[in-house]
């Protein structure tokens, strides 16, 4: 009898932490910006995914880069060929731990998130601070950083390093729904 | 006994379920949506010919296109340096799919006008589509003026139409083809034995070298031909070298002229007996 008690106890508790901790958003936004005095290059992705599962205080994201969208095509055609590959390497990934994860609340709270970035198949630790705010049952999450295009193995050529900036801003602004399997 | 070890189990099952890694979940989750395969040739030509490459919408592009005198003509015309025909060309895409081109050539003084349309394209992923067609239709006017002045030739009698179906795969990232089925009408022929029709068959091919520089070959097979003069069917081989927005392509080709009509349809040297032109294209992209 006891261990139907426990039977039933464990299941409970593994139940409620899949379907009640984890947010998940399909369209989120990252945008990165590349700055030089010749020329400023700017691309958006739009269908970004990305997880929290709260009960653990884990995040992940993962980019397809090609639906990151350039104003001049060209230059979104020389972005998956010549520097990311995206046939080779058609995701972007990331997947860390929130820092000292507390509850989320109606107000601005700023967490560390800290974990592996994959780009262009090659991985990286990173820290971004990240600020984490519910509205209603949604967790919304925004934040900044900078990447060096070397850590990822990404060359520019000589020609173009006037165009090219060697740290590229990032931004990212996510709004995770409920997520039940 | 029993119950404990299923107890665990479970306890040991559901663990294992929830415990599933964050990204397994967001690769589930990604939405199947259809790729459209891009640069399967770098250039808007494979070397000579059109490849299935539009200009993207609201793009210009000029294009100069050199061919220089036969390797096999010595030092003494600097390897054929020292002839030189050149198109100049303005290339603008209407959209992503229809781009319109007027180019002036300086062989027999022609002037030419093209439109590309891309039908369909390659796809990756639900509704997948093995290979990619276009339409190119162009004109050509010739004129130079090589006629007796009693018996000059008109307006109508000057012109030249080439119609192909361009139909390309980009089979991996190193490696793509294009076949391309072509009809050439002549308004006027030299003799009345030669054909105003004539059709033939280009096989392009690409083969990435590495990022920026890819190894391209272009051949067109022709099934009928001129009598009056000794055509012979096109070969090119070339290196494609891309810098952000240029391309530059590196050309050794049987054929000296850059427009459809005349290097399909007008070439007469023989590549392996030396008769091998120089020729270089040059795009910028505004």
């Amino acid at each position: 009898m006891k261990s139907t008690y426990l039977l039933l106890i464990c299941f409970l508790f593994s139940y409620n932490m899949q379907s009640q901790e984890q947010y998940l958003t399909k369209n989120g936004a990252i945008t990165f910006f590349s700055s030089t005095i010749i020329e400023d290059i700017k691309a958006e992705n739009n269908q970004v995914l990305s997880i929290i599962d709260a009960s653990k205080s884990k995040m992940a994201i993962s980019i397809l880069i090609k639906s990151f969208l350039f104003k001049k095509a060209l230059m979104q055609e020389h972005f998956n060929e010549n520097y990311l590959e995206s046939d080779k390497f058609p995701k972007a990934t990331f997947k860390g731990d929130i820092l000292n994860f507390n509850n989320v609340s109606s107000l601005d709270a700023k967490y560390d998130v800290k974990g592996i970035i994959t780009i262009h198949g090659v991985s990286k630790e990173i820290v971004v601070p990240t600020i984490f705010k519910r509205n209603g049952d949604t967790i919304f999450v925004k934040g900044e950083f900078d990447l060096l295009l070397e850590d990822f193995d990404i060359k520019i050529p000589r020609l173009l390093l006037k165009k090219i900036a060697k740290e590229i801003n990032v931004t990212f602004e996510f709004n995770h729904k409920p997520y039940n399997r | 006994m029993k119950k404990i070890i299923c107890t665990l189990f479970i306890f040991g099952l559901s663990l294992q379920y929830s415990a599933q890694d964050l990204l397994d979940i967001l690769d589930k989750e990604t939405p199947q949506v259809d790729q459209i395969v891009t640069a399967t040739f770098k250039g808007t030509r494979i070397l000579n010919g059109h490849s299935i490459e539009n200009r993207k919408d609201k793009e210009l592009e000029f294009l100069i296109s050199h061919r220089f005198g036969r390797v096999n003509l010595g030092f003494d015309e600097l390897f054929g340096l020292d002839q030189s025909n050149i198109r100049f060309a303005l290339e603008y895409g209407l959209n992503d799919d229809l781009t319109i081109g007027l180019g002036r050539s300086s062989f027999e003084k022609t002037y030419d006008s093209f439109l590309k349309y891309s039908v369909l394209k390659q796809k990756k992923g639900a509704n997948s589509f093995p290979f990619a067609v276009s339409l190119f239709g162009s004109i050509a006017l010739k004129t130079i003026k090589d006629f007796d002045p009693s018996d000059k030739r008109t307006f109508a009698e000057s012109l030249f139409y080439v119609g192909q179906v361009l139909i390309a795969r980009k089979v991996s990232s190193s490696f793509s083809f294009q076949l391309t089925p072509t009809y050439v009408h002549r308004n006027t022929v030299r003799i009345n034995e030669d054909p105003h029709d004539i059709f033939a068959l280009g096989l392009g091919t690409r083969i990435k070298l590495n990022k920026r520089v890819s190894f391209n070959s272009e051949y067109f097979l022709n099934f009928n031909e001129s009598k009056s003069i000794n055509a012979r069917n096109s070969l090119a081989l070339g290196i494609d070298i891309e810098t952000g927005g240029h391309v530059f392509q590196l050309i050794l080709s049987n054929a000296i002229t850059m427009i459809e009509k005349s290097f399909i349809t007008e070439s007469t040297d023989n590549f392996f007996e030396g008769d091998i032109h120089f020729g270089f294209n040059i795009s910028r992209t505004f």
